[in-house]
């Protein structure tokens, strides 16, 4: 009798932690992408003949009422004095902001040299600004602390390093890029748990995201069929097929709903 | 006229009268476990302190180990997370401070030995617990690494109650009351499974708190342990509720029980129904969940300290086998 009801017993846990486990299990073959894959140096970059080149734009609208703002409480840090209103889905009269728009398939095997310049995380008001950021692969991002407490700046990628690093008030610059494309890579502070960025890392110079207006605009593509694709943190991924001939200047709007 | 005892009740009695013989020379040391209890105490604290840490998600706050900000003694500025992380590590550096001290002390003072070697376990233990919660910093807070800390954290508390109540004076002075325990599975056999399916409940819990796993196989575990704890606690309470070192902590154990199943309710709640797309750790979910992990530590702990009174005070009786006519072995 105590046999059998050992047995059952340690047969429950063990098909708990199974089941338990295989679910985290899954994570990586859900990204379609190996996190220790090498990445290949860039070739040289492929031409695109300005002459030729058309642009998409579009405005990202919210259908819907939009969510009620949720409120973020700094009472924690007295040197925290920002705008106290979370970020997750920004929606003015039906527009979406902080929508990631890039050119998900349709570039094929052309390769792009990386931006020279810098893009900028600014920490101001125990935020980040911006709260979502496009930039290519070994782009350098600059990491400012405009606040007078310490910050730390980690990001959690799924397929690129993980680093963790605090900045003093007044601190210089922290320099930083990333190896691998990786879509909505969440970036905390750890000291101020309200603090969340996103961060998306793409091997295309063809991405924008969102103002307040929900308007974006990608110029300089070669002429082509491609698969646009907006994500936006919380409401996922969606896409849209669009076909430029040279010179075209297409509009593609996207509407999500919750 | 008492009751006739099996044989190998019999024998374990007899065996327990020389060791009362033996414990007349131990003298109850009052200043060596008040320490045992103190560091108890503020082993408790600490775990509650590295509860905080994990439900406002402060763990990577200071991101390096074993400095903090660089420094080995500078107390940074302890605001947001810091205040909670930093605090755990000035807790957890005392408790390993008063560990060293008890390790020492018992070594010295105690003559059992078996008491000397569990202060040095409490040793090794804190100096493993120490090494893990750096480890989770380095490599921030892998899912494993984490919950062993979480683990071990609750093993760490539950050497240093033992230690108390074993240098306790009721312990040391005390003549045991025992009653030989025929029924099947014995009592000490449904404790030893409490104790199991708790700490397979803790690694769930801290699995799921350290994002390794989903919150199910901890809400579905915690039917298991609420029917085996029951079990148990029944058991001690309807067979042995004479004796007071067994009924007290089988109370004990009932009632913290029913509270944990309510704490771990409201957890939920806050933190998986309620709370998922809070934009920070909000108070109720840090309250309940604290509160959830500190009282599973109380009960981890209780039921430990139920397993070693079971064990001193209802020895398991041995059928006592003879060869048969046949050959095989029949029950005496």
């Amino acid at each position: 009798m105590t046999r059998k009801i050992w047995a059952a017993l340690f047969a429950l846990c063990l098909l708990g932690m199974l089941a338990g486990c295989s679910k985290k299990e899954n994570t990586n073959e859900e990204q379609g992408t190996s996190p220790t894959s090498e990445v290949k140096p860039a070739a040289t970059s492929t031409p695109i003949d300005p002459a030729t080149a058309a642009s998409v734009s579009g405005t990202v609208t919210f259908g819907g009422a939009a969510p009620k703002g949720q409120k973020i409480d700094m009472s924690q840090d007295a040197a925290c004095k920002g705008n106290n209103m979370a970020e997750t889905i920004v929606a003015d009269g039906g527009k979406l902001a902080n929508v990631f728009v890039y050119v998900k398939e349709g570039v094929g095997d052309r390769t792009f040299d990386v931006p020279k310049d810098s893009v900028t995380i600014d920490q101001k008001g125990c935020q980040y600004h911006p709260h979502v950021l496009g930039v290519m692969t070994g782009q350098n991002i600059e990491i400012r602390n405009d606040d007078e407490t310490t910050h730390n700046i980690h990001p959690t990628p799924k397929d690129n390093r993980e680093w963790n690093e605090s900045q003093p008030p007044k601190a210089a610059a922290l320099e930083k890029n990333f190896a691998r494309e990786e879509i909505m890579l969440p970036v905390k502070c750890n000291q101020h748990p309200w603090m969340k960025m996103y961060l998306n890392v793409v091997k295309t110079p063809f991405f924008a995201v969102t103002g307040a207006d929900g308007k974006y605009e990608i110029k300089g593509l070669p002429p082509g069929d491609y698969t646009l694709a907006f994500v936006q943190e919380k409401l996922g991924e969606q896409t849209q097929k669009v076909t430029l001939a040279a010179k075209d200047s297409k509009t593609v709007d996207q509407g999500f709903k919750q | 006229m008492p009751p006739r005892q099996p044989a190998g009740c019999r024998r374990y009695t007899d065996l327990s009268r020389e060791l009362f013989l033996q414990r007349i020379a131990l003298p109850y040391n009052r200043a060596h476990h008040r320490f045992a209890v103190f560091t108890g105490c503020v082993t408790f604290l600490l775990i509650v302190a590295g509860a905080l840490v994990t439900s406002n998600d402060a763990g990577l706050s200071v991101p390096d180990w074993p400095t903090s900000f660089g420094s080995l003694y500078k107390i940074p500025h302890l605001v947001g997370g810091v205040r909670f992380e930093h605090t755990h590590r000035m807790i957890a550096q005392f408790v390993g401070f008063l560990t060293i001290i008890l390790a020492i002390w018992t070594w010295r003072a105690d003559p059992r030995r078996w008491m000397k070697y569990l202060g040095i376990t409490a040793l090794g233990l804190v100096i493993a617990q120490g090494v893990l919660g750096g480890l989770t910093v380095l490599f921030y807070l892998p899912p494993a690494i984490s919950s062993a800390h979480a683990a071990l954290a609750q093993t760490f508390f539950c050497v240093t109650v033992l230690i108390a109540v074993f240098t306790g004076r009721r312990w040391v002075e005390e003549t045991p009351r025992t009653e030989c325990d025929e029924r099947r599975p014995s009592l000490f056999t449904l404790v030893l499974l409490s104790i199991f399916v708790l700490y397979v409940q803790l690694i769930f819990g801290a699995m799921f708190r350290h994002h390794g796993l989903s919150w199910w196989p901890h809400v579905l575990n915690a039917a298991t342990v609420a029917t085996v704890l029951s079990w148990t606690a029944i058991r001690a309470l309807s067979q042995y509720s004479r004796i007071d070192a067994v009924r007290r902590p089988a109370i004990t154990m009932l009632s913290l029980m029913i509270g944990q199943l309510c704490l771990g309710f409201v957890a939920f709640l806050t933190r998986v129904a309620w709370g998922h797309d809070a934009v920070q750790p909000e108070l109720p979910m840090v309250i309940s969940t604290v509160a959830h992990v500190a009282v599973g530590a109380l009960l981890l702990a209780t039921t430990a300290v139920l397993a070693v009174q079971v064990w001193r005070h209802v020895p398991v009786a041995l059928a006592e086998r003879v060869p048969g006519r046949e050959g095989k072995p029949v029950a005496a």
